[in-house]
């Protein structure tokens, strides 16, 4: 695509991304911020489209989008109150705060720094092509050197774990 | 045959004639927003005037037929109604969040509508990841749902809104795991890629038992992701006045209706895409003449053709059977369709390798 327009693109989406992270964290209520944050995720997927990487987009909205925010709201819809506003935190709790969003920055930024980015100077190479789904596919489902199917299963053992241990907090009288 | 890819890459080579690549890019995706959404909106009235004509032949009556012929200008008169409508302020509402929930169910329904393949050539969306794009995008209309009820500072619509999650998250699975039974069958998940497979036999023939089965629990689980006929529980109106959208007025109800109506579309698309062979004619293999005389026929009538055939057959079902229990609803799904799609998928298996 044309640089310009990808740069367009990728200024809306960051500055996007940022103005609805702080309005995130200082909402009011805990649904409004709860809202913010699916915005957050759903400009995310979008960064993840502007990488051709259709799949990661895809999961991160069916995942985070259609799956963790609807658990995170009915949570609030079952515990708040209508109305309830949070409360405003003591001030030294602002500034740990600000001292650890200013030492994700620091990493964020060393890590960008110090990276060699493989397709920066050469644009010709497959970079930019979408990747297929058999790939990601046989990268989940195999045995072989970088392919996931230990981690794929322990995971699911996780979940089981999960869902046994609701099903026997619930079941409790 | 004629194709749409003939109309679409001609436009496409005109621009390029004349502008840079940038420029014909941004022309073209302005060009789509608005076919989108005129098609969008377009089909909604159409579904609207279908949906009153038929309910009112299974109820023996006649329906519209007041407003032009047949009462065919009926939804258009609807429509300018409800555009001069006011937006009442709802009295201790979030207004943000109430403005929000109305976009977000409308804005999942529209991303959905625009990944069906109407045709070669008319297809926003193909990306490699095809179906599971319809199921992670059609996932985000839950939470508009949600917030809509929510903030409408109203009990009705919170018990709507908290039985609607309840039923879109749990159906949202049966659907899922018919498509994927169909997406094993195929190979891939690439829409257009799984059309162009069904050129000689439709995935419903090519499947044989596994994929009748699949293709009936996505109708039913499908028809429930709707909201609509027997599983209207969220907006049951005896019980809850209209649901979540209940404080909703003028064309901000409009987008929840227009959602629900395109909804019904897409379910019937995806089925037939999936299922029917989209856009492809019906072929049987040996009858020559038979096929040529179904290829003069266009492919986006034989689209709409199926897709509307299942449309029909959705408001059979919600005007026929009557509205079920919560528990009804929960137990159909969770007992019944799930363990059926389960056994399904391992039966698709054993078709793939063994027929």
């Amino acid at each position: 695509m044309d640089p310009l327009i990808n740069l367009i693109l990728f200024g809306c989406l960051g500055i996007a991304i940022l103005a609805l992270s702080v309005m995130a964290v200082t909402a009011k209520s805990l649904l409004r911020s709860a809202t913010y944050l699916l915005l957050v995720l759903i400009c995310t997927a979008g960064l993840y489209l502007f990488l051709n990487y259709h799949f990661l987009a895809a999961v991160q909205i069916s995942v985070y989008a259609g799956g963790v925010l609807v658990l995170f709201i009915f949570t609030i819809f079952l515990t708040s109150n209508k109305g309830d506003l949070l409360e405003r935190h003591k001030i030294r709790k602002y500034i740990m705060g600000g001292l650890a969003a200013l030492g994700g920055i620091a990493v964020a930024a060393f890590a960008l720094l110090k990276h060699q980015f493989v397709y920066g100077n050469n644009t010709t190479i497959e970079g930019d092509q979408e990747i297929n789904m058999k790939i990601i596919g046989e990268a989940l489902m195999g045995t072989e050197k970088y392919q996931y199917l230990l981690p794929f299963e322990a995971l699911s053992l996780l979940l089981l774990a999960c869902i046994i241990g609701g099903i026997l907090i619930a079941r409790k009288r | 045959m004629f194709h749409f890819d003939v109309v679409t890459n001609w436009i496409d080579e005109f621009l390029r004639t004349y502008l840079s690549n940038g420029w014909t890019l941004f022309i073209e995706f302005v060009l789509i927003g608005i076919v989108i959404l005129a098609a969008y909106a377009v089909l909604a009235l159409i579904l609207i005037y279908v949906e009153r004509k038929v309910c009112a032949f299974f109820q023996c009556r006649i329906g519209p037929n007041r407003v032009g012929p047949w009462g065919l200008i009926q939804s258009v008169a609807d429509m300018i109604k409800i555009l001069i409508k006011e937006l009442i302020k709802i009295d201790r509402a979030d207004p943000v969040l109430f403005r929000l929930s109305a976009f977000l169910v409308i804005i999942a329904s529209i991303c959905t509508f625009g990944a069906i393949p109407f045709d070669r050539g008319l297809h926003a969306v193909d990306f490699n990841i095809g179906v599971f794009y319809l199921l992670a995008v059609s996932s985000l209309g839950v939470v508009g749902i949600l917030l809509a009820g929510w903030s409408s500072n109203n009990k009705y619509t919170m018990i709507g809104a908290m039985r609607s999650g309840a039923q879109l998250i749990s159906y949202e699975l049966s659907c899922g795991l018919s498509l994927m039974t169909i997406v094993m069958l195929s190979g891939t998940m690439q829409l257009s890629v799984i059309v162009e497979q069904q050129t000689y036999a439709w995935n419903i023939f090519r499947g044989g038992i596994p994929a009748l089965i699949a293709f009936i629990v996505y109708l039913i689980a499908g028809h429930a992701e709707t909201n609509r006929g027997p599983f209207d529980l969220p907006e049951a109106e005896s019980e809850l006045t209209a649901g979540y959208h209940t404080e909703y007025s003028g064309i901000q109800f409009g987008f929840f209706y227009l959602a629900e109506y395109l909804n019904m579309f897409i379910i019937a698309a995806i089925a037939s895409t999936l299922f029917l062979g989209g856009w492809m004619p019906l072929y049987i293999p040996g009858w020559e003449s038979f096929n040529q005389v179904m290829d003069y026929i266009p492919p986006v009538l034989w689209f709409f053709g199926k897709t509307f055939f299942c449309v029909f057959l959705t408001l059979w079902v919600r005007w026929t059977i009557p509205r079920l229990r919560i528990d009804q609803l929960l137990n159909l799904e969770w007992k019944i369709l799930m363990p059926i799609c389960l056994v399904n998928i391992v039966l698709m298996a054993l078709w793939i390798i063994y027929v």
